[in-house]
């Protein structure tokens, strides 16, 4: 049985160090059961998040070897195992202790997005080719990972100017819903910060869901902005049209 | 450092993030210089029945004083600038913003501020620059199908072929543009009134999933026909008559 060094981020808001521990690998384990193992036999106190341990509650999210991922989805024989495997709390948020930070600016953020809104004439029949975009968003599972990895957040700390792109889905599943009639557009281009964005697809490559985040919703967002802000031709059809 | 966690360094990876965006880096800058050069040169661009794509249309102005090239490259060089898809390149690559995920960006905390302000709020008219880079499409393919007409009549050389390929791989870029899905369809919320519309956004979106694939190829392909015409003008290389 091989063995695999483990350097796990030990520490609070104040400060903190790496520790190495050195746990067996078993065939099929991911880093969530080695940081178990470390729990079990070697430090009792060292604080994880998690749940479900099937990649669908979002709890467990960590950095190993630098990279966003799921700690649950992680399996030990992806990662080379010749060099020591570091695991660190998400960066983008404040630390709490060893690996887990406080995700709830994240639900803060998300209060400020106006809800869905319908017609009070609103016929109830949907058609599934016009929900299947928005459903493909639902399929977040609030893991932040994407905010995490978010540059705009995770370095240049524009909290207070940018959503970050798992708002972004969530503003698009709203957008293009059949039935909502609220108009976010001008909220989206102050508020939620979409100019921030800037196409890198961090977010995209880290989600476990393997959501389009930046192609089927932070572009089509920004594309729906410049309909109102930067196309004069959209503009006159819209007042030829009426809208 | 966002949370006061020990991730201080330019980043824990320790994989080669590095190799993806220098590759990036040197392939576009060679393009550029390149370009530049035979944009500028004004010679060795025509062998009958070939021009080279750099100078199509060809506009004979005689208040122009420089290369016909110039008057029309800014509609492709501008499409291609804003593309979504090369602005993922050239932030990772030129400005290091950031050059990989999870890693340090090279502007400090505080001095970013993404597609909100000039120059690069200019990226919002990108379906501008689409509108004339299909101008000037369009005089590609009349240049195409006029390959097939030598000085005895029809035929095909591989000048011809090459020519074609380019347009051909010049169109699917074209196509597979974002804003282009957005204009064509996406901006609907509700696809099931707009059946044709709504076929016709699933073929670009299709197309759109190989956005990066195509803007390569045609990338490469731009550069090799006009390469191709150079060295059939300065006498390097003969056509070969397939027909």
């Amino acid at each position: 049985m091989s063995v695999a060094k483990l350097r796990i981020y030990r520490g609070d808001a104040e400060g903190g160090q790496e520790v190495e521990y050195e746990v067996p690998v078993d065939e099929g384990m991911v880093v969530l059961d080695a940081i178990h193992f470390v729990q079990a036999n070697y430090d009792g106190d060292l604080a994880v998040r998690w749940n479900c341990k099937a990649a669908k509650c979002g709890s467990c999210s960590a950095e190993i070897n630098g990279m966003p991922k799921l700690t649950c989805k992680t399996r030990l024989d992806s990662l080379p195992l010749d060099k020591p495997v570091t695991v660190y709390p998400l960066k983008t948020f404040p630390i709490m202790k060893d690996l887990v930070t406080d995700v709830s600016w994240n639900y803060e953020v998300r209060k400020k997005i106006p809800p869905f809104k319908y017609a009070e004439d609103t016929d109830w029949k949907m058609q599934q080719v016009d929900v299947e975009r928005s459903q493909e968003f639902r399929k977040c599972i609030e893991c932040f990972l994407c905010q995490d990895v978010c540059h705009v957040l995770r370095n240049h700390n524009k909290k207070n100017e940018f959503f970050g792109p798992r708002m972004m889905i969530k503003i698009a599943e709203l957008e293009m819903h059949p039935l909502d009639i609220e108009d976010r557009k001008e909220m989206l281009r102050e508020a939620a910060g979409v100019g921030y964005c800037n196409i890198t697809k961090c977010c995209t490559d880290v989600c476990p869901e393997e959501i389009h985040i930046t192609d089927n919703a932070i572009i089509p967002l920004k594309e729906r902005v410049a309909d109102t802000y930067f196309d004069p031709l959209q503009w006159i059809l819209n007042k030829v049209k009426g809208n | 450092m966002a949370n006061g966690s020990a991730q201080n360094s330019i980043t824990l990876r320790n994989d080669t993030w590095w190799v993806l965006p220098l590759i990036t880096a040197i392939v576009l800058a060679t393009f550029g210089a390149y370009s530049t050069w035979r944009a500028f040169s004004n010679v060795d661009f025509l062998v009958q029945p070939y021009l080279s794509p750099f100078y199509s249309p060809y506009i004979l102005a005689s208040w122009w004083p420089f290369s016909p090239a110039l008057l029309i490259l800014w509609a492709p060089l501008g499409f291609r600038a804003t593309c979504y898809y090369y602005r993922k390149a050239y932030y990772r690559s030129f400005f290091l913003a950031p050059a990989a995920c999870a890693v340090q960006p090279m502007a400090k905390e505080g001095n970013y501020d993404g597609e909100t302000k000039f120059p690069f709020i200019i990226q919002n008219i990108h379906r501008y620059f689409f509108y004339a880079a299909g101008v000037v499409l369009f005089f590609l393919w009349v240049d195409a199908f006029h390959a097939l007409w030598f000085e005895d009549g029809f035929g095909i050389g591989v000048g011809t072929i090459v020519l074609f390929v380019n347009v051909f791989l010049l169109s699917m870029y074209s196509m597979s543009c974002h804003s282009f899905r957005h204009l064509i369809g996406g901006r609907l919320d509700v696809f099931s009134k707009c059946p044709t519309r709504f076929r016709l956004w699933e073929k670009v979106s299709g197309w759109n999933e190989n956005h990066a694939l195509w803007a390569w190829l045609s990338l490469f392909s731009v550069a090799l026909a006009d390469l191709y015409i150079f060295l059939l003008a300065k006498g390097v290389i003969t056509d070969l008559r397939i027909i």
